[in-house]
C-alpha cells in the first residue's frame, strides 16, 4: 500500500464521517454516533495491543478509567482547565498501562495469563477508586456543568462529535504509522512467534512494554472524552469490566489487527445493539425486558459463525475470491 | 485483635464458602485445561441451574437435595450439546471466536432469565434451612456442612474417573497434546463435548448446595466467577487437585481479609494474591511447569 | 398508535361530523386531541431491573388512571401517552433513551431510579429544557447542580438521614433508653456509603457509640462473616443499609446465627419494605425496622394503587407509589400550564402545590427542584405485615423495641 493511500484511507474515513452531523438533524443519532466513537477510539487502543501484538487484555477499563477519572480529578479537586487536564490524564494512563507492562511481560506473562492478571489490576484499580476520598468514592465525582469550548463542553452536541472524531483519526492514523514502522514489524513478530522474534535479536519486553503504553494512552484518551461527554463518574463506570468487553469485542468482531476493525466492530456491536432495542420495543412494547438482548446475544454468535476473523476477514476473503474467480 | 473463637469461626465461614467456590472453579479449570478457553458463559450456566433447581422445588416441592442427581445428569447433556452444536461450529477452532461466543451465551442465557423469571430475588425455604450443628460453642450452618462433604466427594470421584477411566484417560490425552491424541484416534469434539458437559454438571451440584441458604436472580451467577478465575490460576490451570485447595484457600483469605480489612477492601486481599500469584508463579500452585 | 391508523381515523372522523353535527361526536372529537406524550425512564434490564419494573408499573397505574378520568382537561382531555425507556441500568443507557424520547417528543419525563442514571439523564434532558421529575435517586448532588429542570418528589440522603435518627432517639426514649451502641452495615455503592458516612458523623451527637462501620460489596457472596463480626461486636442496634439479596442473607445468617440485637433498624433497605421479603421469611424479618419511602396510609388511593399492583402479580415496592405519584405531580402541572410547552411546565411544576399524590409528604413545595416536604416514614414488620410506626400522626402500630 503506498503512503498516500495508507493514510489517505484514514483520512477518507474521517471526512466521511465528519460530514455525517451535516445530512443529519437527528440527536438520537448523534447520541449514538458520539458513544460510538469513544468505544471506537478505546477499542483502537485495546486494538493496538491486542490485534497487533497479540496480547489479550480483559483489562482496559483500568486506562480507560485512569484518563476520565484523571480529566474529572484535574479539573474538579485541582482546578485545572479541561484542555491542561487532557494531555496529563493521557499521559497518566500511559502511566498505568506501563506500570502493568512491566509488571506482567518482565513475569512472561501470555495468553490468558495476561488477560487475567489485566482484569486483576482493574479490578483493583475499582475497588480503589469505590473507597478512596479523591475519587468521591462510592459517591462518585461531578465535573461541574459549565457549557463553554473552553472548559470542553459545547452547546452544539455537532462540536463534540467532531472533537471525537478528532480523537478517532488521531489514534488511527497512530496505529497506522506505526503498522508501517519497524516497530510495528517489531510488534507482529511477537504475536506471529514470540520466541522467533527474540532469537532476531528483537527485545520483545520493551516492544511489549511500549505497546500497552501507548495502547494505554489511546484507551485513557476515550475515557477522558467520556467524562466530558457525561460529567459523571463513579468506579463501576470508569474502571467497570463493561469497557474491557467493549474495547475487546468490537476489534474481534470487525476484525483485529487491521486499522478499521475496531470502528466496525463497534458500529455494528453497538448498531446491533440499538437495534435490536428499538426492534423489539416495537414489537412488545418493551413489555418483557431482557428479549432485545437475548436476540443480540444470537446475533453476536451468528456473526463469529459466519465471519470468524472478523468482519473485515470476511471482506477481503470475499475480496480474494472475488479476484480469484476473475484470474 | 479478634477473640480466638471468632478467629475459628471465620475460618470455619472461609472453608463452607471455598468449597463451593472450589466447586465451580473445578467446572471451570476443566474446561481450561482441555479446552484452552476461558468460558464467560460459566457464570450465567450456574444461573440457569439455581433457576432450574428454584423452579423444581417451588413448582413441584422437590427438595434441592433431590434434584440434585437429575440436574448433574441434565446439565452434562446440556453442557454437552452446547458445546457440540452452538461453540463448536460456530468458533471454527479459533479462541478469540470461543470468548465471544461462550460472550454471547451468557448475554443469552441471562437475559432468557431475565425475560421468563423477571429480575426479582427469589429464595427456596426448606425446613433444614435454619438447621445449624453446633460445635463446641459455634453454630455451623448444616447445609453448608453438607456442601463441604459434597463437593469433597464430587472432587474425588472427578478425579478417580479422570484417572481411571478410558473416557478420562482420553480427556487427559487431548489436554496434554490435541494433535497427538488425534492421531491416536481420540474423537477430540467428542471430547471437548464431554468436558463442558463435565463443566455444566459441576455447576448443576454447585447450584443444589447453594440453593438452600443462598438466592437467586438473573444475575446471581457473575458474582461467583471473578472469584473462580482467580482459583483457576492459583491452583494452576487444568488442574482438578488444584481448584480444590485454591478455592479453599481464597474462601479462608476472603473471609479473613473481609473479617479484618472490611468486606469492600477485603475483595482486593484477593486479587493482589491473584496477581501476586501470576507474577511470581504463573503455573499456580499445582500447575505443571509450562 | 401508529400514524396511517390514526390518519385513517381522523379522516372518517371527519365525514362523520360533516354527516351530521350530533352531540354524540363530541367525545370522539376529544379524542382527536394528539396525545401528550410522557417519558418513563427506568432501569428494567441489569443489575437495577427489580426496582426499574417496579417503577414502571406504579406510572402505568398512574397514566390508566389519568386517561380514565377524562385526560388533561385543559388540553380538551388529551390521554396521556408513555413513551417508555430502559436505562440498562447505566448512565450512557439513561441518555441514548433522553435523545430518543426528546425525538419522540415527550413533554417530561419521569423516572431514572439510582442516582447516576438520574444525573446524567436529566442534564440531557436539561439541554432540551425537558422538565424531569426524579423518583428515587436520594443523592443530594441532584438537585444542587442548579439545573432548572430537574425536580425530586422524594427525600434525599441528609433528610432521610436526620429523619431516621430522629425517630430513633424517639423509640429508645420512649423505652427508657435501652439502647446505646450501635453497628452500620452498609453496601459500599453511593447509596450505602453516603448513608453510613452521615449516620457515622451524627450518631455520636444524638448519643449513640459507633462501634463499627462494615462496608460490603453489591453483589456479596456470603454475609457469614459480617453476622460474625455483628455478634463480636453485640451491639445494641444494628442499621443496615443494603440491597435486597445482600440484606436477606444477612438477616438470615443472624436468624440462623442467633444473634439478636435489640433492634434491627434499617435505613432505605432494600428488603425490609419489600412484602417478598416479609412473606418468604417471616421470623428474619419479624420486628425489623425501617426508615424509607412509604405510602401514606390516610389515603384511600393508596390501597387503590396496592391492589392494582398486587391484580398484576408484583409484590409491592416503594417505587411503585413513588412513580405513580410523580406521573401524577407532571399531570397536575401540565394541567396547570394548560399547555404542552416544556417551559410552562417547568414553571407549573416549580410552583406546584400538589396534594393528589399517595405520599405521606402535604402539598407540594419546590426549592431549588428539592420537594421540601418530602420525607420517609418508619416503618416495621409486624404480625407478617408491615405497619407504619412513625410519623405518629398516621402510625398505625406502636413500635415493638426492645425486639428482645
Amino acid at each position: 500500500m503506498s503512503k498516500a493511500s495508507a493514510y489517505g484511507s484514514v483520512l477518507a474515513l474521517g471526512a466521511a464521517l465528519g460530514a455525517l452531523p451535516l445530512a443529519t438533524e437527528s440527536n438520537v443519532l448523534l447520541n449514538f454516533l458520539i458513544f460510538l466513537l469513544i468505544v471506537a477510539v478505546a477499542a483502537t487502543g485495546w486494538n493496538l495491543l491486542g490485534g497487533y501484538g497479540g496480547q489479550f487484555s480483559f483489562g482496559h477499563a483500568a486506562f480507560f478509567g485512569t484518563g476520565a477519572y484523571g480529566m474529572a480529578i484535574l479539573q474538579e479537586r485541582a482546578g485545572l482547565n479541561a484542555w491542561a487536564a487532557l494531555p496529563i490524564a493521557i499521559a497518566l494512563g500511559a502511566a498505568v498501562g506501563r506500570v502493568i507492562g512491566v509488571l506482567a511481560f518482565r513475569a512472561r506473562l501470555r495468553g490468558s495469563y495476561f488477560a487475567l492478571v489485566t482484569l486483576a489490576f482493574a479490578e483493583v484499580l475499582r475497588i480503589l477508586a469505590n473507597v478512596l476520598p479523591m475519587t468521591g468514592g462510592a459517591a462518585g465525582i461531578l465535573i461541574r456543568l459549565r457549557i463553554d469550548p473552553w472548559h470542553f463542553q459545547f452547546a452544539d452536541r455537532r462540536v463534540f462529535y467532531w472533537v471525537a472524531l478528532g480523537f478517532l483519526v488521531g489514534a488511527l492514523l497512530l496505529v497506522r504509522a506505526m503498522e508501517r514502522c519497524r516497530f510495528g514489524a517489531w510488534l507482529v513478530a511477537v504475536r506471529e512467534n514470540e520466541d522467533a522474534a527474540c532469537a532476531l535479536g528483537v527485545d520483545t519486553v520493551a516492544v511489549k512494554v511500549a505497546a500497552i503504553t501507548l495502547s494505554a494512552a489511546i484507551t485513557a484518551a476515550a475515557g477522558c472524552l467520556y467524562a466530558q461527554k457525561f460529567l459523571y463518574l463513579d468506579a463501576a463506570i470508569a474502571y467497570g469490566p463493561w469497557i474491557s468487553v467493549e474495547a475487546l469485542l468490537a476489534p474481534v468482531i470487525g476484525g483485529a489487527g487491521t486499522v478499521f476493525g475496531p470502528v466496525l466492530g463497534a458500529l455494528v456491536l453497538l448498531g446491533l445493539g440499538e437495534l435490536t432495542k428499538a426492534w423489539i420495543g416495537t414489537l412488545t412494547g418493551g413489555a418483557v425486558p431482557g428479549v432485545d438482548l437475548v436476540l443480540f446475544g444470537v446475533l453476536l454468535i451468528l456473526c463469529v459463525a459466519f465471519a470468524p476473523r472478523g468482519i473485515l476477514g470476511l471482506l477481503s476473503r470475499l475480496r480474494f475470491g472475488l479476484r480469484w474467480a476473475r484470474s | 485483635m479478634q477473640s480466638p473463637e471468632i478467629l475459628l469461626a471465620a475460618l470455619l465461614n472461609g472453608v463452607m464458602t471455598g468449597a463451593i467456590y472450589a466447586l465451580i472453579a473445578v467446572g471451570l479449570t476443566l474446561v481450561y485445561g482441555v479446552l484452552h478457553i476461558i468460558n464467560f458463559a460459566h457464570g450465567a450456566i450456574l444461573t440457569a441451574a439455581m433457576f432450574a433447581v428454584y423452579v423444581l422445588h417451588a413448582a413441584w416441592g422437590v427438595d434441592p437435595y433431590l434434584a440434585l442427581l437429575p440436574l448433574t445428569v441434565c446439565f452434562f447433556v446440556l453442557g454437552y450439546a452446547v458445546q457440540r452444536l452452538i461453540i463448536g461450529p460456530a468458533s471454527h477452532g479459533d479462541d478469540g471466536n470461543i470468548l465471544l461466543i461462550t460472550l454471547g451465551l451468557a448475554i443469552i442465557i441471562e437475559n432468557a432469565l431475565l425475560a421468563v423469571f423477571r429480575s426479582d430475588t427469589r429464595s427456596i425455604d426448606v425446613a433444614y434451612a435454619f438447621s445449624v450443628v453446633e460445635v463446641g460453642g459455634l453454630f455451623l450452618s448444616l447445609p453448608r456442612v453438607l456442601a463441604v462433604a459434597v463437593v469433597l466427594a464430587v472432587v474425588v470421584l472427578l478425579w478417580l474417573f479422570l484417572a481411571r477411566s478410558r473416557t478420562g484417560a482420553a480427556i487427559r490425552a487431548v489436554a496434554k497434546e490435541k494433535m497427538g491424541a488425534e492421531l491416536c484416534g481420540i474423537d477430540v469434539a467428542r471430547i471437548y463435548a464431554v468436558t463442558f458437559g463435565l463443566g455444566a454438571a459441576c455447576l448443576a451440584v454447585a447450584a443444589s448446595l447453594l440453593m438452600p441458604t443462598y438466592l437467586v436472580n438473573p444475575r446471581v451467577g457473575n458474582a461467583f466467577v471473578l472469584v473462580a478465575f482467580t482459583i483457576v490460576v492459583l491452583g494452576g490451570m487444568g488442574s482438578i487437585p488444584g481448584a480444590l485447595l485454591g478455592g479453599l484457600v481464597i474462601g479462608v483469605v476472603e473471609s479473613f481479609s473481609g473479617l479484618f480489612m472490611g468486606e469492600s477492601l477485603g475483595q482486593i486481599g484477593i486479587f493482589l494474591i491473584f496477581i501476586l500469584v501470576l507474577l511470581v508463579r504463573p503455573t499456580g500452585l499445582f500447575g505443571a511447569k509450562a | 398508535m401508529t400514524p396511517s391508523a390514526r390518519l385513517g381515523r381522523r379522516t372518517l372522523l371527519a365525514s362523520a361530523a360533516a354527516a351530521a353535527a350530533s352531540p354524540l361526536a363530541a367525545p370522539h372529537v376529544r379524542g382527536q386531541v394528539a396525545p401528550v406524550k410522557i417519558g418513563i425512564l427506568q432501569p428494567v434490564t441489569g443489575a437495577l431491573a427489580q426496582d426499574g419494573e417496579h417503577g414502571r408499573l406504579g406510572a402505568e397505574i398512574a397514566i390508566e388512571e389519568i386517561n380514565a378520568a377524562g385526560g388533561i382537561k385543559s388540553l380538551g382531555g388529551a390521554r396521556l401517552a408513555m413513551v417508555f425507556g430502559d436505562a440498562r441500568s447505566n448512565p450512557e443507557g439513561g441518555v441514548a433513551e433522553v435523545e430518543r424520547m426528546q425525538a419522540e417528543g415527550v413533554v417530561a419525563i419521569v423516572g431514572g431510579f439510582a442516582s447516576p442514571i438520574a444525573l446524567a439523564a436529566s442534564q440531557a434532558a436539561a439541554r432540551y429544557d425537558i422538565p424531569y421529575v426524579v423518583d428515587v435517586g436520594v443523592s443530594d448532588q441532584i438537585v444542587q447542580r442548579g439545573l432548572r429542570n430537574t425536580f425530586r418528589f422524594g427525600p434525599g440522603f441528609g433528610t432521610v438521614t436526620k429523619a431516621a435518627l430522629d425517630n430513633l432517639v424517639a423509640i429508645n426514649e420512649a423505652a427508657g433508653r435501652p439502647a446505646r451502641t450501635v453497628v452500620i452495615v452498609h453496601e459500599d455503592g453511593l447509596f450505602g456509603s453516603g448513608l453510613a458516612r452521615l449516620l457515622n458523623a451524627q450518631l455520636p451527637e444524638r448519643g449513640f457509640q459507633v462501634l463499627e462501620k462494615i462496608s460490603h460489596p453489591t453483589p456479596s457472596r456470603d454475609m457469614s462473616n459480617v453476622a460474625l463480626r455483628i455478634r463480636a461486636l453485640n451491639p445494641d442496634v444494628l442499621i443496615p443499609s443494603s440491597y435486597y439479596s445482600e440484606f436477606v442473607l444477612l438477616a438470615r445468617t443472624m436468624q440462623q446465627q442467633r444473634i439478636r440485637p435489640k433492634a434491627t433498624y434499617a435505613v432505605l433497605n432494600g428488603a425490609a419494605s419489600n412484602f417478598r421479603f416479609v412473606r418468604e421469611f417471616p421470623e428474619a424479618a419479624n420486628l425489623i425496622m425501617d426508615c424509607n419511602h412509604w405510602a401514606d396510609p390516610r389515603k384511600p388511593k393508596t390501597a387503590e394503587v396496592r391492589a392494582k399492583a398486587e391484580a398484576t402479580g408484583r409484590f409491592r415496592l416503594y417505587n411503585i407509589p413513588l412513580n405513580y405519584s410523580c406521573v401524577r405531580l407532571v399531570a397536575d402541572a401540565i394541567e396547570r400550564a394548560g399547555s404542552t410547552d416544556r417551559t410552562r411546565i417547568i414553571e407549573a411544576l416549580a410552583a406546584s402545590t400538589f396534594e393528589d399524590h399517595i405520599m405521606p409528604y402535604g402539598p407540594t413545595r419546590f426549592v431549588n427542584g428539592q420537594n421540601q416536604g418530602a420525607a420517609p416514614v418508619n416503618t416495621q414488620v409486624q404480625d407478617r405485615d408491615i405497619k407504619v410506626i412513625f410519623p405518629r400522626e398516621f402510625a398505625n402500630a406502636n413500635p415493638i423495641f426492645p425486639a428482645v
